[in-house]
């Protein structure tokens, strides 16, 4: 379902705040959730969560007393800290459709060694296991309470 | 005006499909009536790259979050515990995970062996035959030679233990305690038209391989085929009645909203232990000011969600993930009384495997394990596929103060009063629960895992909704007889799980599905003289 957009500043803080919760690592080779790709993901994937994004962008302004985006690093880091401690369901809202996009991208899901694709239609391979483990319960008498 | 059928059935999922199919072999003209459409197997979420993310959208398995045209709303907010649903052909067998144990011998006489609650007035061997017949009807894959249950040969062979089973049975056998491969409705081999399990691993939310059995590709192409009228897109407002207090038909709404009365011989109810006494209390006439067959008072009391108490934590190397059914083994080593305990009656363990990359991101962030920031990386690969947890599904006994009835203000898109759901966690539960979780913990510890968290009420695990509507032979301590027909009005019937007496500590699917059955055993062979 088409959506209005965000204020051009709500994005902004939402961009900063994404790479603040999720920043790129160099150690393993991937990108923040700030990335161009991922941000357009998160953007396009408000769906039924803008109206408590809306609202934890504007608990956010409050804390930054104005723009997040434009607050230095080590400033944005004791800002999102604050709010992460304040909690409520609108932030989790928000964070949880940063994860939803961040960790679906193709990047992010081959730097963790799995295979960017739906389930379906290959599957995936479980072991059969060792059915002797079984052996001992087989054993036991039965244990069902006989109600006669 | 539609033209008069001889049974009307509402609500196409487990019960209803069942019922439908076994009473098609009597040649009466028979209609189901379904709120929801048919869901295409192109159209569930494992086919799609946003798999996960579905889960909190189209295909979350709370009714308000879904917020489908077809679903209607529940004012859930007295209740720790949330509705879990589905409204489509196939009902929440469409969102089910597939668990299949049945309810054992001791669950129908609880009142005799532990002095709570009542005995049911069936037992468990009028309902074995049936039990086998839906075995082979849902496609059951499991092993013989459980000790915790009478004989029974479930068609298929057992799904594979994995990683996370090895590991479970091992930490199992150490403690000396029961675990068994589970019955489920997950096939194992081609079975009837159905492919096998490939390990898509996202079961719960419709199976694109079509391996899980839900009754849209079950019972209903038989029952079709047999001359059995399903009609989706139809809301069922309330029953109506004549002059001598029979049941005439229903009201319902068309996907134009349109209103429809549709008589009927013989009304049967299968909206399960929620949509039940929702649309049994919102028929009220002048011979029944409480709702339709309500003379004990008892419609909407008694709910029983089994509470579920989830303790999980995490190893040093890679499982299964979310790769396979999630749920493999389970454990009835705490299922019956023990006197030594605090509490009476007991609970199934079911083990699972792990989650998906986004659930796990999720839940840990939510629980503190995954911080913000630089360190974020290196936890969360010390995380992913690394769970594995178990759940206690824990018998939740009646009480009449937990229950169903009209919220006075919300409605669904159609008008009609949402239902309102008041619940409490009994003491006797959260004793239970409790020392589930400690259990856990000691099987967790030697499986070796550790940073042991717990969800203890699942928030949203409300899936078994039974209990609203009960069975017994006392009209006035009952609200339906020992073969599914109300005491009040002798042609309507319930099969769904509100009738259960008694909650039992397992999944309900199975035992809902043999009750069906065997209600339309009982209806055929009483057909001569059915309203007597």
């Amino acid at each position: 379902m088409p959506q209005d957009p965000l204020p051009a500043q709500q994005a902004r803080d939402l961009r900063a705040l994404a790479g603040t919760i999720i920043p790129a690592s160099a150690a393993y080779g991937v990108p923040g959730a700030d990335d161009e790709r991922i941000f357009g993901d998160i953007l396009g994937s408000l769906g039924r969560d803008r109206d408590d994004v809306c609202r934890a962008l504007a608990d956010l302004a409050v804390l930054a007393g104005g723009g997040f985006a434009e607050l230095a690093p080590a400033r944005r880091n004791e800002v999102a800290a604050r709010l992460r401690e304040a909690g409520g369901a609108p932030l989790a809202a928000l964070v949880r459709v940063v994860l939803l996009c961040y960790y679906r991208d193709d990047r992010v899901m081959r730097s963790l060694g799995q295979e960017p694709r739906p389930p379906f239609p290959k599957g995936h391979v479980v072991e059969q296991g060792d059915w002797s483990l079984l052996d001992p319960v087989r054993a036991r008498p039965k244990m069902y309470r006989r109600v006669e | 005006m539609h033209d008069k059928v001889d049974v009307l059935i509402v609500g196409s999922g487990a019960s209803g499909a069942a019922v439908a199919w076994s009473l098609a072999d009597t040649r009466m003209r028979i209609l189901c009536l379904e709120q929801g459409d048919w869901v295409k197997p192109t159209d569930y979420p494992s086919n799609g790259r946003d798999w996960e993310a579905r889960l909190f959208s189209d295909f979350a398995i709370n009714p308000n979050r879904r917020a489908r045209p077809t679903d209607y709303p529940i004012n859930d907010a007295n209740s720790p515990i949330k509705v879990a649903n589905f409204n489509g052909v196939g009902g929440s067998t469409i969102m089910y995970t597939a668990h299949f144990p049945r309810l054992h011998p001791s669950d129908f006489r609880v009142r005799t062996l532990d002095g709570v609650a009542d005995d049911w007035p069936i037992d468990y061997a009028t309902l074995e035959p049936f039990f086998a017949e839906n075995d082979r009807m849902m496609g059951v894959s499991g092993l013989a030679g459980d000790p915790a249950y009478p004989p029974k040969q479930p068609p298929m062979p057992p799904i594979p233990l994995g990683k996370s089973g090895a590991r479970f049975g091992r930490a199992m056998n150490e403690l000396g305690w029961h675990w068994w491969p589970s019955d489920t409705t997950i096939a194992t081999a081609d079975y009837e038209g159905r492919g096998r399990c490939i390990n898509l691993g996202h079961c719960t939310p419709g199976c694109a391989q079509g391996a899980k059995a839900s009754t849209d590709i079950t019972y209903w192409p038989l029952a079709i085929r047999a001359g059995v009228e399903l009609r989706t897109l139809c809301r069922v407002r309330e029953i109506t009645t004549d002059s001598q207090g029979m049941a005439s038909g229903v009201i319902y709404y068309d996907a134009d909203g349109q209103e429809h009365f549709q008589p009927a011989e013989v009304v049967i109810l299968a909206c399960n232990g929620v949509g039940t006494p929702r649309l049994m209390l919102n028929s009220v006439s002048a011979r029944f000011p409480n709702g339709i067959a309500n003379s004990s008072g008892l419609v909407g009391k008694n709910l029983m969600f089994h509470p579920y108490a989830l303790t999980y934590g995490y190893v040093d190397e890679p499982l299964d993930g979310n790769h396979g059914p999630p749920l493999c083994l389970w454990s009835q080593q705490f299922y019956e009384t023990d006197p030594d305990r605090d509490f009476v009656r007991g609970y199934t363990f079911q083990f699972g495997r792990g989650v998906g990359a986004i659930m796990e991101a999720i839940v840990s962030i939510n629980a503190g394990r995954l911080p913000w920031g630089e360190d974020h990386h290196a936890a969360y690969r010390k995380l992913i596929n690394r769970r594995i947890g178990l759940s206690a599904i824990c018998e939740d006994l009646p009480e009449e103060h937990n229950r169903v009835t009209l919220d006075p203000v919300l409605k669904d898109s159609s008008g009609i009063p949402a239902p309102k759901i008041d619940y409490t966690i009994s003491a006797n539960s959260l004793k239970m629960m409790n020392h589930g979780i400690a259990r856990a913990s000691e099987i967790l510890a030697a499986a070796g895992a550790g940073n042991i968290a717990v969800e203890s009420p699942i928030l949203n695990g409300g899936w078994h909704l039974l209990g609203t509507a009960r069975m017994g032979t006392d009209p006035g301590r009952s609200v339906v007889n020992e073969w599914g027909r109300c005491h009040d009005v002798k042609n309507l019937f319930i099969v769904d799980g509100s009738i259960w007496v008694t909650s039992g500590g397992v999944n309900p699917t199975s035992t809902i599905q043999a009750l069906a059955l065997y209600i339309a055993d009982s209806i055929k062979q009483r057909l001569a003289n059915l309203f007597d």
